[in-house]
């Protein structure tokens, strides 16, 4: 039978299986290897928050989607054209989200009665035999039964055997995209390095999947994806926490500075501790601290000390910093707070993502406390978000609070990425040595109410800082009123001063005024260009603006905002944004909110927006 | 400030008070241990530039204000971890730590456990009152049982925290305890604090005259001292009593009080105080009787000196060789090739 090849535009695939089936793996690999064919891409993990929920269950299943195209991708897809459902579980937890027709690649062995049960099917009920599925494509194959045969003389143990099962599939999947092999053997060859047998079962079970494809006659249909049309220049793939933990060794590069990072382990902002901590030779200084608000305090002594510092957590963390938050504040003093959220209140949904630590970021502390607060939009961006919030906190002596979340944290995309020399540089300049014949004013301030950054060991330079209020320019303990009212309107004054240093609101897609603007800040950046992008295609008045910097927010956003008949704020989470705007601006805006710990999908965005037109 | 004949200056005690007006109570514990560390400084011919003072929250955490130095007046129970980010970003200061019985062992005592065991190259000066002061006398995790105050009109249900145990029991290099009362002794073990690679854990008794007067009385005090508390020095049988008359023996692991003039031992019978034993720094660390009950028999005296003094390899030390080693075998980082990542394409 001939095999032929289907062009295809877009496609979303979802892996899913068992958490410890090694689905976030295959899903990136397949990911790389989609990245280096030239296709626009985002992908979406989603797994559960424990390690390893019961197996089989409904709670373990662990899912990675990616949605890759010839076109311009900006959201990981709304639906599934391609299924992967290592066993039942990870079929009924997916089912809802697949497209008429799509293709569902089942492991029958992930279908007995036993997974059956755990999925809570009722007895005797295999969805993969009573025609429940006939709306669909299924192939079914024994994907364990398969990995085993092959491995078959290979000296290894049952589960070292099982475990390559993941490969299988990639191996399908490759053939069924007509992928090369190649960027996957590098991959496994460099992680198994010293562990000849493990990749030689992982090699010949992934080229086992690719053959399986090759030679059973069953399946008849291969696709191909071409390139998109992205701009030129050289790419590679990134995922956000990633982003962010360059990005802050770059701004530490830029300005001459030491980095630190002092953290405790808090999903998802983890990763930017664990990738941190590998890059020694960079000068890198990462601390796992006891507890959070060590992490954070071990941060203000590093940046009293002349270190860029940082400290990252999500919204739990945030919520215990931030004492020291106002400490840092008082003290102004440099500082990165990345807050890598997630859903919440209290533990909340710890894998899941939410928008929903706005308030907390703006308004969290006790007292007169204003912080900037900056927040990355995309995977990539977050390199530039780490970038500008190191920028701003060490030229503005401020603690500023950069916020990400759970889904481009874990989220990937091709990144067009620049060139150290194109970074700029951070100017930084510590407060020369002084004879000490007349006493240091510490907080003296320049024309941008900017104090000087004075560090011990300093000659002549001696002074005490510290949480109590402090009198102008000496920093002495002062309880004058007069005074009091001044600091807070000075503290306050300094950092609505660095909208002089940022650039203005524009617009990602849309003209400068119409019927609609859609408002957005930090991950809907994909999902609000793409339809914004769509109804303008279709002719209506319709605009985008995204906020890098939410406060203080750019000079003109006020004026801009008023050119449109309705604005239209989109979040993951309750109207956080919304509530600002309208109290900044009077302005009656319209919210958008989902709150299910999943991003918004571009089918539910679009018919809102338009059903306001 | 001295200008010596070769152009350098030396610093007198003074040359290390601030400008500030110091605000403690009249007759406050804390006016000497400011003044027994301005002396020791000055007496080490430190720098101000090259010191810097981290401190919480309470009476004892003013301590920097009134130091001519660096100084860092944090927030509640947190400055050890403020002291290990600046020790990091510079190893080359003297970082202090001064705290609080409330500051350092309840609401710090996470940080105070974390710092001992990780051994940063930095001292900590533990102001112990037994009281909260600054919050106006409330029962602190030092108080003794039963101890009436604002918040227990009824007697305080609490077992105190006994701070040399906890400290060995967190790996400590450094425990040493001293008081107030006695500036001699007290200068010598800030010496010795400041000459101690790794962290120093330095308790001081520190008499609140307001809410907690007299306190250590029984420790201080000239008629009820050699009865109740004994001096250790290193390489000395543990002898105490008005004429030196008691000692203490070890029984096996039990240490036992002997008279050396009733109890047919000598002194070569007694325990001889070895800073570096670790057993026997437990042992002594439990010498924590009510001094109320130093009359009765098997009262075991509270000990002041230094009570264990090993070396291990500090913190921050590890922390520089490790970046030393890892930028020797790998390079220094080049900035462009992590960006770029291991695996690049191009859009032609």
């Amino acid at each position: 039978m001939s095999v032929k090849t289907e062009i295809k535009e877009e496609v979303t695939i979802k892996f899913a299986g068992d958490s410890g089936d090694g689905m976030q793996l295959t899903g990136s690999l397949f990911t790389d290897n989609t990245a280096l064919e030239g296709s626009d891409l985002a992908t979406f993990p989603d797994f559960p928050a424990e390690i390893r929920a019961p197996q089989g269950t409904l709670a373990g299943v662990s899912g990675f989607q990616l949605h890759f195209g010839s076109r311009r991708i900006l959201t990981p897809g709304d639906e599934f054209d391609v299924l992967v459902a290592m066993n039942a579980a990870a079929l009924k937890s997916n089912l809802g989200r697949l497209k008429p027709g799509s293709l569902i690649i089942a492991n029958t062995d992930g279908f007995d009665s036993k997974n059956l049960r755990l999925a809570k099917y009722p007895d005797g009920i295999n969805p993969l035999e009573d025609n429940s599925l006939s709306g669909f494509e299924v192939m079914t194959m024994p994907v364990t039964k398969l990995t085993m045969d092959a491995l078959k003389e290979f000296d290894l143990g049952k589960s070292e055997k099982e475990r390559s099962k993941n490969m299988f599939v990639l191996g399908f999947l490759y053939w069924k995209y007509n992928r090369k092999l190649d960027s996957t053997i590098s991959y496994l060859s460099s992680k198994f390095k010293r562990k000849s047998d493990i990749l030689e079962a992982n090699l010949y079970v992934l080229k086992a999947g690719y053959h399986y494809g090759e030679t059973t006659e069953t399946f008849t249909t291969t696709y191909k994806v071409n390139a998109a049309p992205l701009e030129k220049g050289i790419y590679r793939s990134i995922m956000g926490n990633e982003a962010l933990s360059i990005g802050l060794i770059a701004a530490a590069k830029k300005a001459g500075l030491s980095l630190f990072y002092g953290s405790y382990p808090i999903t998802p902002a983890s990763d930017i501790l664990h990738y941190l901590s590998a890059r020694k030779n960079f000068g890198v200084v990462t601390f796992q601290a006891e507890d959070e608000i060590a992490a954070i305090c071990s941060a203000i002594g590093a940046a009293y000390g002349g270190n860029l510092a940082i400290t990252g957590t999500s919204g739990p963390g945030m919520a215990l910093k931030a004492e020291a938050m106002g400490l840092a504040l008082m003290l102004e003093l440099p500082l990165v707070i990345c807050d890598i959220q997630r859903g919440g209140p209290s533990t909340g949904l710890p894998t899941k993502t939410e928008q929903s630590d706005l308030m907390q970021a703006l308004y969290g502390r006790n007292g007169e406390s204003p912080m900037p607060v900056i927040a990355a939009k995309s995977p990539s961006d977050c390199f530039y978000a780490a970038f500008e919030a190191c920028r701003i906190a060490l030229q503005h002596m401020v603690p500023v609070i950069l916020l990400s979340d759970g889904y481009i944290a874990n989220g990937a995309e091709p990144w067009m990425f620049p060139s150290a020399a194109d970074l700029p540089e951070i100017k930084v300049q510590f407060a020369p040595p002084s004879d000490g014949e007349t006493p240091y004013l510490p907080y003296l301030r320049n024309e941008d109410y900017v104090r000087e950054w004075a560090l011990p060991g300093t000659a002549g330079l001696a002074h005490r800082i510290g949480g109590l209020e402090k009198e102008a320019n000496t920093g002495n303990v002062s309880y004058d009123p007069a005074n009091h009212e001044y600091m807070v309107k000075i503290r306050e004054a300094k950092v609505e001063k660095i909208a002089d240093h940022i650039p203005p609101q524009s617009l990602e897609v849309g003209s400068e005024s119409g019927d609609i603007l859609v408002l957005g800040w930090g991950s809907t950046y994909g999902v609000i260009k793409s339809v914004v992008s769509d109804l303008v295609e279709e002719g209506h008045a319709v605009a985008h603006a995204h906020l890098r910097h939410l406060r203080p927010f750019p000079k003109n956003l006020e004026s801009l905002l008023k050119q449109y008949q309705k604005v239209v704020i989109p979040e993951i989470n309750n109207g956080q944004l919304s509530k600002v705007i309208r109290q900044h601006f009077l302005l009656d805006v319209i919210p958008y909110n989902k709150i299910q710990g999943v991003p918004i999908t571009k089918s539910e965005l679009k018919a809102f927006v338009q059903q306001l037109l | 400030m001295t200008v010596q004949n070769n152009g350098t200056t030396t610093l007198k005690a003074k040359d290390f008070a601030s400008d500030q007006d110091v605000r403690w109570c009249p007759g406050c514990g804390d006016y000497s241990i400011l003044k027994q560390t301005q002396t020791v400084f000055a007496e080490l011919g430190l720098n101000r530039d090259e010191i810097a003072i981290v401190s919480g929250i309470g009476c004892s955490s003013r301590f920097p204000y009134y130091m001519e130095t660096y100084g860092m007046h944090s927030i509640h129970g947190r400055a050890p971890a403020v002291a290990c980010g600046l020790k990091m970003a510079n190893p080359e200061l003297h970082v202090w730590i001064v705290t609080g019985d409330g500051d350092g062992l309840s609401i710090g005592g996470n940080h105070f456990m974390h710092l001992l065991r990780r051994n940063f190259n930095v001292n900590l000066l533990m102001f112990n009152n037994q009281i909260y002061g600054l919050t106006k006398g409330q029962y602190s995790p030092t108080s003794e049982e039963h101890k009436m105050t604002k918040s227990t009109p009824f007697g305080s249900l609490d077992h105190p925290i006994n701070p040399a145990a906890f400290a060995l029991g967190s790996d400590a290099t450094f425990v040493a305890r001293s008081m107030d009362r006695d500036p001699k002794h007290l200068q010598a073990m800030i010496h010795r604090a400041h000459a101690h690679p790794g962290t120093s854990f330095l308790e001081i008794y520190q008499n609140c005259n307001i809410f907690n007067d007299g306190a250590f009385f029984a420790f201080t005090d000239k008629e009820t001292k050699p009865e109740t508390g004994i001096l250790v020095e290193h390489g000395m049988p543990l002898r105490f009593g008005t004429r030196l008359e008691k000692g203490i023996r070890l029984d096996g692991t039990k240490p036992v009080v002997v008279d050396l003039e009733k109890d047919g031992f000598s002194v070569d019978d007694l325990w001889i105080h070895d800073e570096k034993d670790l057993y026997k720094a437990h042992i002594l660390s439990r010498f924590f009787d009510h001094h109320n009950l130093s009359h009765q028999d098997g009262y075991l005296p509270r000990p002041f000196g230094v009570i264990y003094a090993v070396e291990r390899p500090q913190y921050d030390v590890l922390l520089h060789e490790q970046l030393a080693e890892a930028r020797q075998k790998q390079g220094e980082g080049d900035l462009d090739a992590l960006i770029a990542g291991s695996t690049t394409w191009s859009i032609n």
